[in-house]
């Protein structure tokens, strides 16, 4: 069923109040290396919640979270988002969040700033720096690469928010993967998309994880893409989790039914 | 450290009291617009001088009787307040809010520039009218109704406005505009309205600061709305920004922290108005909403 | 290959711009010896604004930090530089109401270095500030930094023995001339230029546009934050310093808010974000500041006398900007750049600043 290996990233218990409001609770899930997991709920399950716990913008209430990376496993509750980024966990956002007014090539190239090992005033003086101005000449050309391989080189030199929806999107994980990152955290890829382009989606989402060596944790509402691509599943309603499994075992869950459809659905 | 007589400290209080409710009257112009539009309406100081110029015209200058002379000045005040918004920030409301931060800016520079071409730079006396200054003692305490006036007076408006804003359908839309503008609009207010009234009510309360602000120190000049609108800004962000009991206790807190620090350590007095930044600075990074302000979250 | 091309244009771009600063220095060569002296004080001026413009944009147009406190940091950097350039004769006679502090003196170092001092102070007091400050966003930034310049000014009054106080400075020697103020400009306009296309530039205005993906790709936006205000305020504290030694007399009240309102005009008439800009809104304001000077200044047409009206320059002055920022928001360049490739529309959106002057 899975290509799975040991788990990359697992929350142990975690909770999260905002005022009384319980958004998550007690949630504990793993993900294996190499996998392909979805996360599923109803609106308002408490998804994008769990995913800005993950990646540091929110601080959890109680219960952990580790990843595992080759420098070894840490707990990265309490890491600012760009140190749990450079741990190597890279995300998008379900309302696209591009820098709007910078090239595709500009939007990919600040991904990479956070592997650049040339500092900014070296950049002032490149005469007497000509390593940091070699480093930043790769940058660019691999970020060109990047753009290419994901089918966007004829946009590369224009503003990003000039893009087509479609491409947005794919900016968005082009700069994310600039990061280098051994983990990609994928909030509603498929959202906005047409059948056609979500059916397209599938064999991307496989197709970066296979040449990029990720591990691939992702959002989605588009059943269609989720139980085509996850190789297993988490669903969340109301902040806890219901169940856990493989996309067959999730499709025949009573609980899950319920929780999309009600209880009548559930029963009949 | 300076000791004084309880009679001192009495003045002071009193003093601090005055100053305080005035930057409090102050600051609720700023902390209603703020509150709906999250614009830091720089121009809300000049409305404060403009009021007191008007009432010194009225009443110095065209010799009328002070009851005229000072709605006649309020009034005047509230219609330049609505007109600044009209004319500078509503061109602006679905542009970023930077531009229309500019915008204040030029506005405020407007006004002061264009008094002094119409008023003259000059600092100009104002009458008090002696019924106001006569000197009375309780407790071995001199005082001045006018002294007294001014709190009773800005209480008495808080009150009025509190009234409005929780017990009456314009209140109601109000405070639903600074929720959502966009929903409120759909729900059919008329939101242009309401954002003038805000405007108007924010604007009519400099300028009766304005005013009590004359008289208490007997002169009016171009550039007098300036250092009070500041102080007057971050008397609302230190009670809170949105919350008006929040900007009438941020008034007097800064009116306390000024008057009775100068009076205990009166070496400090060239640093007085150092006070409000530092006091500013210290409250952002301490609780950056405020007193009493509600905390307003970036959604992810 | 179009690799091949691309460098045929670098050359090409690289000679244009080697010419036109060739040209320029001509021309300055001609301004400092035949011009007068108050044609010469205004070119001087544009040079100092587009260095202050510059460092105030890379602060708020780059990296969109609304700040209000530069004509504090003018003032420090003033302030430094003079009390380093004056002779300990002249501190000696100027302080009237208090005697200067025994340690300052006697230090005493050439302009060059006082420039330099002047931009480390301001930077060194910029970041200092930076810290607790930067953490807040958008609009109490604003209001922040405002308070800051404000202390700062009223610091400078307090402190008489180290400033005069209110008296303020004067005698300083005119050091900045024509050549010290555009040599000064173009190191600015080339570290600039360098930041802003480098891979740091592309950091900044993606916190500038988006500070949550920013954090989320890695970078820490606190630290960009502050580099840049950081770096901004050198360039305030230069600015400072050579203003300073251009007008020969300082004291607080130069470095009101005013002074800053007269940057962030500079800034937004220019357009936020573009380095062209700032240059273009330091030429356009200064002049412009200049010339008003005719409606404060008695004019006859015809035989009639027309009275001056004193402070309508600012009238007219503070309308613009309420103008431009309602009707022409981006200002004249928008986030444009002029490059050659932009010059000759060789259709490739070449971003190699060129050497505009």
């Amino acid at each position: 069923m899975t290509s799975a290996g040991a788990p990359v990233l697992s929350l142990h218990g975690v909770t999260i109040r905002f005022g009384g409001l319980v958004a998550v609770s007690e949630l504990s899930m793993t993900v294996p290396e190499g996998g392909i997991v979805g996360l599923i709920g109803p609106n308002g399950a408490g998804k994008t919640t769990a995913f800005n716990i993950i990646t540091g913008f929110y601080k959890p209430t109680s219960g952990y979270v580790e990843f595992r990376s080759p420098e070894g496993t840490r707990r990265i509750t309490g890491l600012p988002p760009h140190k749990v980024c450079e741990a190597g966990l890279a995300r998008t956002f379900q309302n696209i969040r591009l820098f709007q007014n910078e090239t595709s090539i500009e939007n990919v190239m600040v991904g990479a700033y956070v592997r650049q090992r040339g500092r900014w005033w070296q950049r002032m003086i490149p005469l007497l720096f000509p390593g940091a101005a070699r480093e930043e000449e790769e940058i660019r050309s691999n970020a060109l690469a990047l753009l290419c391989r994901l089918g966007l080189e004829r946009y590369a030199h224009s503003k990003a928010a000039s893009l087509p929806y479609g491409a947005q999107r794919r900016l968005e994980i082009a700069r994310a993967l600039a990061t280098r990152p051994s983990f990609l955290l994928l909030d509603e890829p498929a959202a906005g998309m047409n059948p056609q382009e979500s059916a397209e989606l599938l064999g991307f989402i496989r197709r970066l994880r296979d040449d990029f060596n990720l591990t691939i944790l992702l959002i989605e509402h588009d059943m269609k893409v989720v139980m085509g691509v996850c190789e297993h599943i988490w669903v969340l309603d109301q902040g806890a989790l219901i169940a856990n499994g493989a996309p067959d075992e999730i499709r025949a869950d009573h609980r899950v039914i319920e929780a999309y459809l009600g209880k009548d659905a559930a029963d009949a | 450290m300076h000791v004084m007589s309880l009679d001192m400290f009495m003045q002071h209080f009193i003093n601090a009291l005055g100053l305080g409710s005035l930057y409090g009257l102050i600051a609720i112009g700023y902390t209603m617009v703020y509150g709906i539009l999250r614009l830091i309406n720089f121009a809300h100081g000049d409305i404060f001088m403009l009021g007191a110029y008007f009432v010194f015209f009225a009443t110095v200058q065209y010799k009328l009787p002070w009851a005229v002379g000072v709605l006649a000045a309020i009034l005047g005040a509230t219609l330049c307040g609505i007109l600044v918004d009209r004319v500078a920030y509503r061109p602006l409301r679905s542009a970023p809010r930077i531009s229309a931060l500019i915008s204040a800016i030029g506005v405020s520079f407007f006004i002061e520039n264009l008094s002094v071409v119409v008023f003259s730079g000059m600092p100009r006396p104002v009458v008090q009218p002696p019924l106001l200054m006569k000197a009375f003692s309780v407790g071995g305490i001199r005082l001045v109704p006018l002294a007294l006036l001014v709190p009773v007076i800005s209480f008495l408006l808080v009150a009025a406005l509190m009234w409005l804003i929780y017990r009456t359908r314009p209140g109601l839309a109000m405070r639903s505009i600074s929720h959502d503008i966009e929903t409120t609009r759909l729900m059919g207010v008329s939101v242009d309205k309401i954002i003038a009234l805000t405007f108007a009510i924010g604007s009519a309360l400099a300028a009766v600061a304005g005013i009590m602000w004359a008289l208490r120190y007997p002169r009016v000049e171009p550039f007098m709305g300036i250092v009070p609108g500041f102080k007057a800004f971050i008397a609302a962000v230190f009670g809170g920004i949105g919350s008006i009991p929040g900007a009438m206790l941020g008034g007097l807190s800064l009116g306390f922290v000024e008057i009775m620090s100068i009076a205990f350590f009166p070496s400090l007095s060239g640093y007085r108005d150092a006070f409000a930044f530092v006091l500013l600075i210290v409250i952002l990074l301490v609780k950056p909403t405020g007193l009493m302000g509600e905390k307003l979250e970036d959604k992810i | 290959m179009k690799c091949a091309a691309q460098s045929s244009d670098k050359f090409r771009n690289g000679c244009l711009t080697l010419l036109s600063a060739a040209a320029f220095a001509a021309l300055i060569w001609w301004a400092a010896s035949s011009l007068d002296g108050y044609k010469l004080r205004i070119i001087n001026l544009i040079a100092i604004n587009a260095i202050l413009g510059l460092s105030l944009n890379l602060i708020y147009g780059m990296t969109g930090m609304f700040s209000l406190g530069h004509a504090g940091f003018m003032a420090i950097g003033a302030y430094v530089s003079a009390l380093l350039i004056l002779s300990p004769e002249q501190k000696t006679t100027m302080w009237i109401l208090k005697p200067i502090t025994p340690l300052l003196l006697n230090i005493h170092a050439p302009f060059v270095v006082s420039l330099i001092a002047a931009g480390l102070a301001a930077a060194i007091f910029g970041c200092l500030i930076a810290l607790p400050v930067l953490r807040l966003g958008g609009d109490y930034l604003g209001i922040a930094t405002l308070g800051f310049s404000e202390i700062i000014r009223i610091l400078i009054t307090n402190l008489t023995p180290i400033t005069n106080g209110s008296l303020g400075l004067k005698g300083i020697p005119a050091h900045t001339n024509i050549w010290m103020s555009y040599g000064c400009l173009a190191v600015v306009l080339v570290c600039v230029v360098r930041i802003m296309n480098s891979n740091f530039g592309n950091v900044l205005r993606a916190v500038r546009d988006d500070e949550i993906a920013a954090r989320t790709m890695g970078i820490d936006t606190f630290r960009a934050r502050v580099l840049a205000f950081t770096i901004g305020c050198f360039g305030g504290g230069l600015g400072g310093a050579l203003m300073g030694n251009l007008i020969t007399t300082i004291d607080p009240k130069m470095f009101m808010i005013t002074q800053t309102y007269n940057l962030l005009m500079i800034v937004v008439v220019g357009g936020l974000g573009s380095i062209t800009g700032s240059i273009v809104g330091a030429v356009v304001v200064t002049t412009m500041l200049e010339w008003l000077r005719i409606v404060e200044n008695p004019v006859s047409i015809g035989g009639f006398e027309i009275p001056g009206i004193p402070g309508m320059r600012m009238v007219i002055f503070s309308l613009l900007l309420i103008v431009v920022i309602i009707f022409r928001r981006e200002g004249i360049m928008g986030m444009r750049e002029f490059s050659w490739s932009w010059f000759f529309r060789t259709g490739s959106r070449g971003t190699e600043g060129g050497g505009q002057g």
